[in-house]
């Protein structure tokens, strides 16, 4: 008996573990909820039970919960990247054009600070995801930012619907085009690298339909490939494409790709020009994730405009503002305040781009993205609207769970080398284009690497 | 806008004329009419340059606190009086300012504007030129007035930019500039300062894979060059001393030395970079030693130092602000209250963007330092009145008063927040439209014609 609970005790661990994603239970009194979905609510309570919003109302009384007083706060849903790097070991496999096989969730790193600086900028959702050196680079993995997990798959946003990054432009034309001396060097070549590799799945699938119809078992099976599995399942509609795209011809070449394949899923990344061919992307149905003011630091951005968000939204695209960078995540609330600059968004509006409009890129909008019931406890709060230069985030609420509070900042890190015996301090280069990881692991590739 | 001008030009005309020939030239009206409104899409207007009378504002002077319904003069580019119901004989126009506020231009103190068109094609870049000791290649030199980037930073209120090469150890020669002209002496406000990149012990970047040994060495051996300049200097100074004395001057072609001899002297500013905590110790003690007239610039680890760079009363220009802390184990808005810090210990601060195409944040930068310690008040002088002071300008810029350069703008509201519109803006005077780039693409795509269908 003994040894047989010894033998079964690690795989009792394992379920328990399986299981146990941990969830808190937390009453938030008396803010100014903004819901996003249903206006905002003067002094409301938001009750969240084992990691689920279960109630929201005024004067909720509830025993054994955690509380929050919320008084002059203001109250919103955990904000939402929906183009980082963060959270990840390795950002691109740059040896090949198509790299479907991929998988950044394999390379999760919870133990990265940028996790928790993005916490304190309110961020409890992030799409970390592969970089932009290949036409198909690798998927995409939506994580929690569930700092203080040590288990990388606790990162793992479990459910979230698969993606994958496509790249458009200058990216993989320098990467594989002047890098590599290998299609593409344009952006036709770009275009084919697409239709090859959808129309080679097509392939795959309809010898693996064969295979699988034939019972009698005369046929030999076809070759297994991860790259043909994954580009079919893009076809299937199993994955959402997020395409890194700057030029508005580009945008187009795809969405007609898309089109001859039969697939809808996509939402176009930075797409810097997408403001030039609003009603395309409206009318194909595509998404778009872009710069609140990022231009200008390579010549396919040359032609931006600030008001991109604010004339896609406009004109009906569903929009979001994303980071790609280590430093905006940390004030995304911000970014998302420029479109009230550089344009006229509602309140409202400029809220939605880093909440529910990034949840509906990443197909997680059932779940993120507002304050409703039934939604997962993911909550930011802050001292004063959320798009005010002055506001200052106070405590973020992951699943229930607070995992950054202003009051004990000082306590959630460690200092690796109190003593000072080797440098600790990084400068960042006066090159600004550094803190854009989409290209980082392919330096080795350019000859002329600026 | 501009149609209408011809369109009004071409009135006095047409009433001369009869009426078959009236026909032809409304045709003709039209037509240039079209080609204009296809003109007018894609370029900006032209700056005009009148005696301006703004009206009843609520102006934020600066340096002589925020003053209700006051009327600011600005004539030949200077502005001539500030008060209550002014009626100058000699104002063209009139700008009714109620409800709205007047707050000097916002000057940066470190950028590559004009310097950089586009970031990733190096041939448009001219702010990093080859060489260590080269601090006779000049900012001014390389400015490009007509870079795309300058409408797009002065519509959000900045006026003035310090452009900045970088490199090595003396990579050149920075300027203040104005974000207005046809040429570079047009911009130019009057301020130079040699540029520094003091000896360091940092990695640069995350994938700077040096050893601690390494980087100790380079250190040491850029620390030593740094002196050895310094006394080849003091030889050359005497040297050119002695010449000026007997009416001469030093004859052989030494560029870099000529370029350094001010700064030697003290006539002239160096603009030290310095970022982290024990090298700015280092560079404190190298201008106490050498006595120059400094300014450190960077100075993000100066949270960690404050009381000492207080103490040296060395000015710092710092920022940008919105960035990640240059260690893991900072807390994770050190570089939000730098400013703040240095501040409340003493040190007089301004900011900088270290930017090119987004100098148009300063606002936001400032906004950020304001929030997390510094305080609105004080953070405007960061942006204005501090700096002026620093560069030794403060007698032609950096606030509201009579007699100072008309650099300012008119806003509806707080210019740090989002929603806020910048509705006028001058510079030297000078009328300049809230335009740029962004604003005209916005106007020609908003509403796409063709839309979806043609």
């Amino acid at each position: 008996m003994t040894k047989s609970i010894y033998i079964l005790l690690p795989f009792l661990l394992y379920i328990l573990q399986l299981s146990g994603q941990d969830t808190g239970d937390i009453l938030i009194k008396n803010g100014t909820v903004i819901t996003i979905t249903d206006g905002v609510l003067p002094h409301t309570d938001v009750l969240i039970r084992n990691g689920k919003i279960t109630k929201i109302g005024q004067d909720l009384k509830e025993n054994n919960v955690r509380i929050i007083d919320a008084s002059d706060q203001y109250v919103m849903p955990g904000i939402i990247d929906a183009h980082s790097h963060i959270g990840i070991e390795n950002v691109n496999e740059a040896s090949d054009p198509n790299t479907a096989n991929v998988n950044v969730g394999d390379a999760i790193d919870p133990f990265t600070i940028t996790i928790y600086r993005a916490l304190a900028g309110g961020v409890t959702t992030s799409h970390a995801m592969h970089g932009s050196a290949n036409a198909i680079g690798g998927q995409c993995q939506t994580i929690k930012h569930r700092w203080g997990v040590t288990d990388p798959q606790e990162m793992k946003m479990s459910g979230a619907p698969r993606t994958i990054k496509f790249a458009l432009g200058e990216n993989p034309m320098r990467v594989h085009g002047e890098g590599r001396h290998i299609v593409p060097r344009t952006r036709m070549g770009v275009e084919q690298i697409f239709r090859e590799a959808f129309a080679k799945a097509r392939d795959y699938t309809a010898k693996w339909d064969k295979y699988n119809n034939n019972p009698s078992g005369a046929l030999e099976p076809p070759q297994y490939d991860l790259k043909m599995e994954t580009m079919a399942d893009i076809l299937n509609g199993e994955i959402i494409i997020h395409c890194h795209s700057y030029r508005a011809d580009e945008i187009l070449m795809l969405m007609n790709v898309l089109e001859d394949f039969g697939v809808d899923k996509i939402c176009f990344q930075h797409v810097n020009e997408g403001f030039k061919v609003a009603p395309e992307l409206a009318a194909f149905g595509a998404r778009a994730s872009v710069f609140a003011d990022w231009w200008a630091y390579k010549f396919e951005v040359y032609y931006s405009t600030a008001y991109n968000a604010t004339i896609l939204t406009r004109n009906g695209v569903i929009t979001s503002i994303n980071s790609d960078s280590r430093e905006l995540i940390r004030h995304l609330y911000h970014e998302a305040a420029k479109t009230q600059r550089y344009g006229d968004l509602t309140d409202n509006e400029a809220l939605r781009l880093i909440t529910l409009n990034p949840a509906i890129q990443l197909g997680i909008e059932d779940r993120v993205g507002s304050i409703e019931v039934g939604k997962e406890g993911d909550i930011a709060i802050f001292n004063k609207h959320p798009l005010s230069i002055y506001a200052v985030p106070q405590m973020t609420i992951v699943d229930g769970i607070v995992r950054f509070d202003i009051h004990d900042a000082d306590d959630m890190r460690i200092d690796i080398d109190p003593e000072e015996k080797i440098s600790t301090f990084i400068e960042e280069s006066s090159d600004h284009t550094s803190g854009d990881r989409c290209l980082q692991d392919v330096y080795q590739y350019f000859s002329d690497h600026k | 806008m501009i149609c209408e001008v011809v369109q009004d030009a071409l009135l006095p005309l047409q009433t001369t004329i009869n009426k078959k020939m009236k026909y032809r030239y409304t045709l003709l009206i039209a037509l240039m009419s079209l080609c204009l409104t296809a003109l007018d899409s894609q370029q900006i207007q032209k700056a005009s340059k009148t005696n301006v009378l703004l009206t009843n504002a609520t102006v934020h002077t600066i340096t002589n606190g925020v003053m209700e319904g006051t009327d600011v003069f600005i004539k030949d580019g200077i502005i001539a009086d500030i008060g209550k119901s002014l009626s100058p004989s000699d104002h063209l126009h009139k700008i009714d300012c109620s409800a709205l506020h007047i707050y000097p231009g916002f000057m940066d103190g470190g950028t590559q504007l004009g310097m950089s068109e586009v970031g990733a094609v190096s041939l448009t870049n001219d702010y990093n030129e080859i060489g260590d000791m080269i601090p006779h290649m000049k900012a001014l030199t390389a400015v490009n007035p007509n870079a795309v980037a300058i409408p797009v930073t002065r519509v959000n209120g900045v006026t003035n930019a310090m452009v900045v090469p970088s490199g090595g150890l003396f990579p050149g020669t920075a300027a203040f500039i104005n974000l207005h002209g046809y040429t570079p002496q047009q911009m130019a406000s009057g301020f130079e300062g040699i540029v520094l990149n003091f000896p360091s012990s940092s990695h640069f970047g995350r994938w700077d894979r040096r050893s601690e040994e390494d980087i100790k060495k380079e250190q040491k051996k850029a620390m030593k060059k740094l002196n050895d300049i310094w006394s080849e200097l003091a030889l050359y100074h005497k040297i050119d001393s002695s010449a000026q004395r007997s009416g001469t001057t030093i004859k052989s072609y030494e560029p870099e030395m000529k370029a350094l001899l001010p700064a030697y002297r003290g006539e002239m500013t160096i603009l030290i970079h310095t970022n982290k905590d024990k090298d700015i110790l280092s560079a404190l003690q190298w201008i106490k030693k050498t006595g120059v007239k400094a300014i450190l610039v960077g100075v993000s680890e100066g949270y960690r130092i404050a009381d000492s760079i207080a103490q040296a009363n060395v000015p710092v220009i710092t920022g940008p602000v919105q960035s990640v802390p240059g260690r893991g184990a900072a807390r994770y808005d050190v570089a939000y209250r730098n400013a703040s810090i240095l501040h409340n210990a003493g040190v007089k601060v301004a900011l900088r963007t270290n930017d090119s195409e987004n100098v148009r944040n300063l606002p936001f930068h400032a906004g950020f330092a304001a929030t997390y310690g510094l305080g609105v008040e004080e953070a405007l002088k960061t942006l204005t009145i501090n700096l002026a002071e620093m560069l030794g300008i403060a007698d032609r810029y950096g606030s509201i008063e009579q007699g100072k350069v008309a650099n300012l703008f008119v806003s509806d509201g707080d210019p740090f927040e989002m929603k806020t519109r910048i509705k006028h803006l001058f510079i030297n005077g000078w009328n300049i439209p809230i335009e740029s780039r962004h604003t005209l693409l916005y106007n020609e795509f908003l509403e796409r014609s063709p839309g979806l269908k043609k």
